[in-house]
């Protein structure tokens, strides 16, 4: 438990009567590298702010290294930031900016000198001491705000959608960096994005988040291969969601069945009754189409398109829901008007949205 | 074609001569040797030997010089914290205060300078610097309190959050983050304020002590009773004072709008 | 559990930085004005100062006949000035927004220098070009369109001159703040979907810069009353306005109760206009202001 850096207890939040975040809990150990991942609006820029103590909760506890600091005010949190839009100040040059956290503990002109220069190689970009934020890049921007933020040493590093304002190519080469940065300091990172890729391929885990509220927390592979609520697996899978009921039972397997036919999935420990709604997520590349086929959920193709070197197939099962199939090559036959059934393996169904399961 | 985008330059600059013929008259005569400005007989310099000899002249220089620099300081200070204050706190007079703050200059002058008139005398304060200065303070801080605003209504509310972020006390973030962005606006401000304080004639008028005069005032007089071409010196030299305020003005006005463009343009 | 602590620390500091203004407004532009207001119902006493006693006299002797002849001559220059201003101005501070670049930079600096000039310069030019044998004279006679002196300074056309003159800025800057936050291409595309230029006009430009011209109004109609200076030396005693009777009645007539009421009708006046401008314009601050 000693390593445990970061504990969040059911914060309670709203804005002129509106609720914002609804009870979130959450913990971080020394080290981890954990993602806010959500759409906009979802929460989890409040949550940062409350971490870093911009914002205060309605209701909730938020403790640092084990101590309650809820109340405490921002300056005296070991928690620093780097902001979505960096925030460096336009009025000092990369030196100052980076040095400001030092100056304000009252170090030597010498050391902050000397430290401002360590950050700066950490970040590579020896040299720019005298720039003025407006002469910098983008990415050069970005990296000084993360160096301001991290020459503190704070125990915790907030990162509000840090590679937001990047090209997608610089934004591979900073997500790297960065996952490079955090082994290597060994600092706890909570980090916000939206974009679900980023959030599988940096994170130790992730919080998928959903009006105020986290719909899953788990490693990466855990959101993605098991993902707990029909949202998540939705925003971080792309997964087809079909809704049915549970037909049968046969040890692990359930047949499920709706208005648009009958295919079976894996229970996973989970127990089921016949007669039981339930609903699954589907991952596209995951499912086949197939045509006379004996079992599966029937279907009309409406569409088929290209994008990223994906077939996808749309369909349209007969109970009006639109399922998507995509596979790598170009191997499909069909066309539009086609009539097909949807068949998928039990261990690639996963049920979601179960009772229990929700907060 | 050619007519229709040109005749807007030609209206523009036909204009802005006119403006300026009253002003360039006063300089010509100012150099002129006849005592009737209507008659020119010859280039002289004897006006402004006459100018620089009238000590109750550079009185006056120096009252105007000070209530300027005292009423645009006063409202640089409770302008600058104002502003600062009414977008950072809500309150529920905010708006009302904010409206009677701003009076002074939507109104006409001639009733603010009624206005301090009665107050100051059922207030039985000694008419002279004091009312001027406070006269003038109330006209003074609109413009730098309406300036500043505008100015953090435009900042970039991180900025100040990432100090405090880093560490920084909320007196810190306002001394080095807030102060420092804002500067610019509060100079414009205080400058614009301190040329409404030195071209002050009516609310002057009003509060002044009897002993106590300003250029404006003084100039004023002399407009009403007989002119003498000491004036058009005296004018012609006020107008250079002008001209370097305004390049001051602009000189400061630029370096802020630089920054800014290149920091949207990212 | 409530966490108030962070939240009343900051807004206690914040809170002292309002307090000189909250002081200032309160007891030197409040207080003053209340004062005025109550001071317009007061009594004045037979040699000297004020009587306890509350009375509608102030206001009902604006009714008298010289008294009402001051306002409508005052309302009469007001109209006519703004007239000027407005058609003067307005074109001015259009074109002026629809420069670029470079020259957009040197006309507003050329506009500046006349602004923040003392208007008691630029007025004593008009005395050396209006006065008889002054600079228009000569050029007139000149030309050979007049041969006897036109005596202008001292009549009211010259008022006029000097009131637009003194307040051409304001409106100037008022349009010219409300057409450069204009979208020219809207003008383009309302002229692409067949609006003549006329139509065009009244429907996007003027439509859209209205702010501004509202605004340059009332910044130039009411203190256009009470320019009295202006009427003083450009007029001589031809001309009065509301403006030199609130002065005439404090430093002569010594009438306090009956200067106030003058003066709170000419509040009342401006409110009016800037309550109509709010109202019309729907924006709260004055365009242009500063």
């Amino acid at each position: 438990m000693e390593d445990i850096i970061l504990s969040l207890q059911n914060i309670r939040k709203s804005f002129s009567g509106i609720p914002v975040l609804n009870g979130i809990n959450l913990t971080a150990r020394q080290g981890e590298f954990i993602t806010l991942l959500g759409a906009s609006g979802c929460g989890k820029t409040t949550t940062l702010r409350i971490i870093a103590g911009l914002e205060t909760p309605d209701e909730g506890h938020v403790l640092l290294d084990g101590q309650d600091m809820t109340a405490a005010e921002p300056n005296r949190r070991d928690v620093n930031t780097v902001f979505q839009n960096y925030a460096l100040f336009p009025h000092m040059n990369v030196e100052a900016n980076i040095g400001y956290g030092l100056k304000i503990r009252k170090r030597p002109k010498e050391e902050i000198r000397e430290e401002v220069k360590k950050m700066l190689s950490l970040v590579q970009l020896t040299g720019y001491e005298k720039r003025m934020p407006s002469e910098l890049s983008g990415g050069q921007r970005q990296r000084v705000a993360i160096a301001r933020a991290l020459i503190n040493r704070p125990k915790l590093l907030l990162l509000d959608e840090p590679l937001g304002a990047l090209d997608l190519q610089l934004r591979r080469q900073m997500q790297q960096e960065l996952k490079r940065l955090q082994k290597k300091l060994g600092i706890t990172f909570i980090y916000i994005t939206h974009d679900q890729e980023e959030a599988l391929t940096m994170s130790d885990r992730i919080a998928v988040m959903l009006d105020g509220r986290f719909q899953q927390i788990g490693t990466p592979a855990e959101v993605y291969e098991t993902p707990k609520t029909s949202y998540v697996a939705k925003f971080v899978g792309s997964a087809n969601i079909v809704y049915g009921t549970v037909e049968s039972i046969q040890e692990e397997t359930v047949v499920f069945s709706s208005t648009a036919g009958q295919e079976s999935f894996h229970s996973r420990g989970r127990s089921f009754t016949p007669g039981q709604p339930v609903t699954l997520a589907v991952r596209g590349e995951q499912a086949r189409l197939e045509k006379g086929a004996e079992k599966g959920l029937a279907g009309t193709v409406k569409e088929k398109s290209f994008s990223g070197g994906m077939l996808r197939v749309a369909v349209e099962l007969s109970d009006q829901v639109e399922f998507i199939c995509s596979r790598h090559g170009i191997d499909s036959k069909l066309e539009p008007g086609d009539k097909v059934r949807v068949v998928w393996e039990p261990e690639h169904a996963c049920p979601v949205d179960l009772e229990e399961e929700n907060q | 074609m050619k007519n229709r985008t040109r005749l807007p330059q030609v209206y523009l600059g036909f204009l802005l001569a006119l403006m300026y013929v009253p002003i360039l008259l006063v300089i010509v005569y100012s150099f002129n040797e006849s005592k009737i400005s209507s008659v020119w007989s010859g280039f002289s310099l004897k006006w402004y030997r006459e100018l620089f000899r009238d000590s109750a002249m550079f009185e006056a220089l120096g009252n105007t010089l000070v209530l300027g620099a005292a009423s645009s300081l006063c409202a640089g200070v409770v302008g600058t914290l104002g502003a600062y204050g009414m977008t950072k706190v809500k309150f529920r007079t905010k708006g009302a205060v904010e409206y009677i703050s701003t009076l002074p200059i939507m109104i006409p002058e001639i009733i603010l300078g009624m206005v301090f008139l009665a107050f100051f005398s059922l207030l039985g304060l000694p008419f002279g610097m004091t009312t001027l200065i406070i006269a003038h303070t109330a006209f003074c801080i609109p413009y730098v309190y309406m300036l500043v605003k505008a100015r953090l209504v435009g900042m970039d509310k991180s900025l100040e959050e990432a100090a405090a972020d880093l560490g920084a006390s909320p007196v810190r973030v306002f001394f080095d983050i807030t102060l420092p962005l804002l500067l610019p606006a509060i100079v414009s401000g205080m400058l614009l304020a301190f040329a409404m304080s030195v071209d002050d004639v009516i609310i002057s008028v009003f509060v002044t002590g009897v002993n106590t005069n300003t250029l404006p005032l003084k100039i004023y007089t002399q407009m009403k009773t007989g002119v003498t071409p000491k004036i058009n010196a005296l004018c012609t030299l006020m107008f250079a004072a002008t001209l370097l305020l305004c390049g001051l003005a602009a000189f400061l006005g630029r370096t802020p709008k630089k920054r800014d463009s290149k920091k949207e343009l990212s | 559990m409530k966490h108030m602590g962070k939240k009343k620390k900051w807004f206690k500091g914040q809170v002292l930085t309002v307090l000189p203004l909250y002081l200032f407004t309160l007891l030197f532009v409040l207080g003053p004005m209340i004062y005025m207001v109550v001071l317009s119902f007061l009594t004045r006493a037979e040699t000297w100062g004020i009587l306890p006693e509350l009375t509608l006299k102030n206001y009902q002797d604006i009714g008298e006949p010289i008294y009402l002849k001051t306002f409508w001559e005052s309302i009469k220059l007001a109209v006519v000035s703004t007239l000027l201003i407005v058609a003067i101005g307005y074109p001015f501070g259009y074109f002026m927004a629809k420069l670029t670049g470079k020259w957009k930079k040197r006309v507003t600096m050329l506009l500046m220098i006349p602004f923040w000039t003392s208007s008691l310069i630029r007025l004593y030019g008009w005395i050396i070009i209006f006065r008889a044998g002054g600079v228009l004279d000569k050029l007139l006679n000149a030309l050979h369109v007049t041969e006897e002196p036109l005596k202008l300074l001292y009549t009211y056309p010259a008022v006029v001159v000097g009131m637009v003159y003194a307040l051409l800025p304001f409106m100037i800057f008022a349009v010219y703040s409300s057409a450069e936050k204009l979208d020219f291409s809207l003008v383009e595309a309302a002229r692409d979907l067949g609006a003549s230029p006329w139509k065009a006009f009244l429907t996007v430009t003027l439509k859209l810069t209205l702010p501004g011209l509202l605004s340059g109004v009332v910044l130039t109609f009411v203190p256009s009353m009470g320019l009295f200076f202006i009427a003083d030396i450009l007029g001589g005693n031809k001309v009065i306005l509301v403006g030199n009777l609130i002065q005439d009645q404090l430093m002569k007539a010594h009438n306090w109760p009956f200067a106030a009421s003058l003066s709170v009708i000419l509040l009342a006046l401006t409110s009016v206009m800037i309550y109509l401008y709010r109202k019309i314009s729907g924006v709260k601050e004055l365009e242009g202001l500063v």
